[in-house]
């Protein structure tokens, strides 16, 4: 699947939840039940500062594709973080580079999204890019 | 908790009345800014509608009127702490501000390589940072006084850190991260034993108890206007008189000269001589009604009302299984600090967020205290002369539901 289809299906599945609640609990859910990454590359070299939750972000590329394993040690961001990954692991670089992420905003999370939001979810989705980007350099 | 007509008092703060996520507003982020009166809000407008002008410069009609506005302020905030003279309270535009400066002119004047300077556990960056940067800058030790689990200073370690090489103590009176109440007054008296001067920083006191610099003898005193009902940019250091006289000015520029010439400048009185440039003058003026509505209200009054609502909501948080408070001082002033188990205090702000509930989560800028605690930061929901036991109700409702969804 291509970026954007894998972000139409994601605008799908949110449109079941009506309630910020029921969001809430699916994102909720989605980061305890993933194990995203493991513990030893839970480390400095792979963190991402936000302000309040941290996030890890390990890159690996495969047969000239970038795949992304992520964590935070906060649940609702670990959840987003896993859609994050959902949607940009798995392609080339060139495919994350141009890729425009507008399920974020279209499933009502878009807050999570603004700079003044200390989730260091921004700040993960702007080092894909720059891992994507390096791929692209080599 | 009668003296207090908590309805009345809610009524005089517009922004109360709003709604956020579509839920009525419930404003427990008190200690990093507290809503502003109607009175407040009022002088902003009237300010600027009616006399906006530079101060301390003209001859004109307005300027003289903007001019004597900013000075009531002054002599409003010596009456409100008592400080003996009106130029001993300098306008500055905030505590940071005002810590720097006597980090930056106290160290300058009075700090030298191996001497040392005492803080505490419980201290914010800023009254953690600008001591840091003095301290390399010439060559001298910080050090720091050591809290028990429950959030209180140690004294006797205190006692012990003061010695010939102990230059000048700076403590917070109340903590932010803890809510913890220091015994000021004890640690004041210890310091000037050994003659050695103490900078209090009240920036989460100042609106909650009543502060009598004189009584207490402290020496310096800083605070905020933002967090006690007034704007933001704008702030008070209280100095003693001769401290502020041997102290060199902070920043060079218009209103601190008494006469420049290429060859040499000659520099103000005080308090001119620390407030060089202009000032934000429209905060300034309008803290005087912040200051004159807490009058009216009566800070013993408001004290005893913001305790008693401590209390409630103390007795009713610590049956929430799971919630460990953090900061259980024997005297503690309007923050309610925790953590729950298993949970990110990050995931309960932003589920409490949605319904309709502020709360700060995080370090609170305090992150040796988070360290000591080892956690990554707390929940701390801190309060405010307006806030009403439903708030309480509410907010303990809306963690329920938090930690029931994250758990």
């Amino acid at each position: 699947m291509t970026i954007n289809e894998i972000q139409d299906e994601l605008i799908e599945d949110f449109a079941f939840y009506g309630e910020w609640m029921e969001k809430y609990e699916y994102i909720i859910q989605l980061g305890k039940e993933v194990p995203l990454i493991d513990e030893k590359y839970k480390t400095d070299q792979f963190i991402i500062k936000g302000c309040q939750s941290k996030v890890w972000l390990y890159p690996e590329v495969i047969e000239g594709k970038l795949f992304f394993k992520a964590d935070s040690d906060a649940v609702i961001t670990k959840g987003l973080v896993s859609l994050m990954v959902k949607v940009l692991s798995g392609h080339t670089a060139k495919e994350i580079v141009d890729a425009d992420l507008y399920f974020i905003d279209q499933i009502g999370l878009k807050e999570h999204l603004s700079p003044t939001r200390a989730n260091g979810l921004l700040s993960m989705v702007k080092q894909m890019k720059l891992y994507a980007i390096a791929l692209q350099n080599r | 908790m009668e003296k207090i007509d908590i309805q009345k008092v809610r009524a005089d703060f517009p922004l109360l009345r709003r709604e956020v996520n579509g839920k009525p507003l419930v404003y427990l982020d008190n200690g990093a800014t507290t809503q502003k009166p109607k009175v407040v809000i009022d002088a902003i407008t009237n300010y600027y509608s009616d006399m906006n002008s530079n101060v301390h410069r003209g001859v004109h009609y307005l300027s003289q009127i903007s001019t004597d506005a900013f000075e009531v302020t002054r002599r409003k905030v010596q009456e409100f702490i008592n400080a003996k003279e009106d130029f001993e309270v300098i306008i500055t535009k905030g505590t940071t501000d005002s810590i720097n400066l006597v980090a930056t002119c106290y160290g300058k004047a009075f700090i030298h390589e191996g001497e040392e300077i005492i803080i505490s556990a419980m201290e914010h960056h800023s009254n953690i940072v600008p001591w840091q940067m003095l301290c390399e800058e010439k060559g001298a030790v910080l050090r720091v006084i050591p809290m028990n689990a429950k959030g209180e200073l140690d004294m006797g370690a205190y006692a012990n850190l003061l010695s010939a090489k102990t230059k000048l103590v700076s403590v917070t009176y109340v903590s932010n991260a803890l809510g913890t109440i220091n015994p000021i007054k004890e640690i004041i008296d210890l310091a000037h034993a050994i003659n050695v001067p103490v900078l209090v920083d009240a920036a989460q006191g100042i609106q909650h108890l009543a502060i009598d610099v004189q009584k207490l003898d402290v020496d310096f005193l800083a605070f905020s206007g933002h967090k006690m009902y007034a704007p933001t940019g704008v702030g008070v250091l209280y100095g003693k008189k001769d401290l502020l006289n041997a102290m060199p000015p902070y920043q060079g520029g218009g209103d601190m000269i008494k006469e420049v010439t290429f060859e040499k400048t000659t520099y103000n009185e005080l308090p001119f001589k620390f407030e060089a440039g202009t000032p934000n003058i429209e905060a300034g003026i309008c803290l005087s009604a912040a200051i004159d509505y807490i009058n009216e209200l009566g800070i013993d009054n408001i004290k005893a009302y913001e305790d008693e609502l401590l209390a409630y909501a103390t007795n009713k948080i610590i049956e929430i299984p799971g919630v460990q408070l953090i900061g259980e001082a024997a005297q503690k002033s309007s923050v309610l600090s925790f953590v729950v188990d298993g949970v990110h205090p990050y995931d309960i702000g932003v589920i409490l967020d949605k319904l309709g509930i502020a709360v700060r989560t995080g370090h609170h800028c305090a992150q040796p205290v988070m360290d000591q605690f080892g956690i990554p930061g707390t929940v701390r929901a801190s309060l405010a002369v307006y806030n009403t036991k439903e708030d309480i109700d509410n907010f303990i409702a809306g963690l329920n539901r938090a930690v029931n969804m994250l758990v």
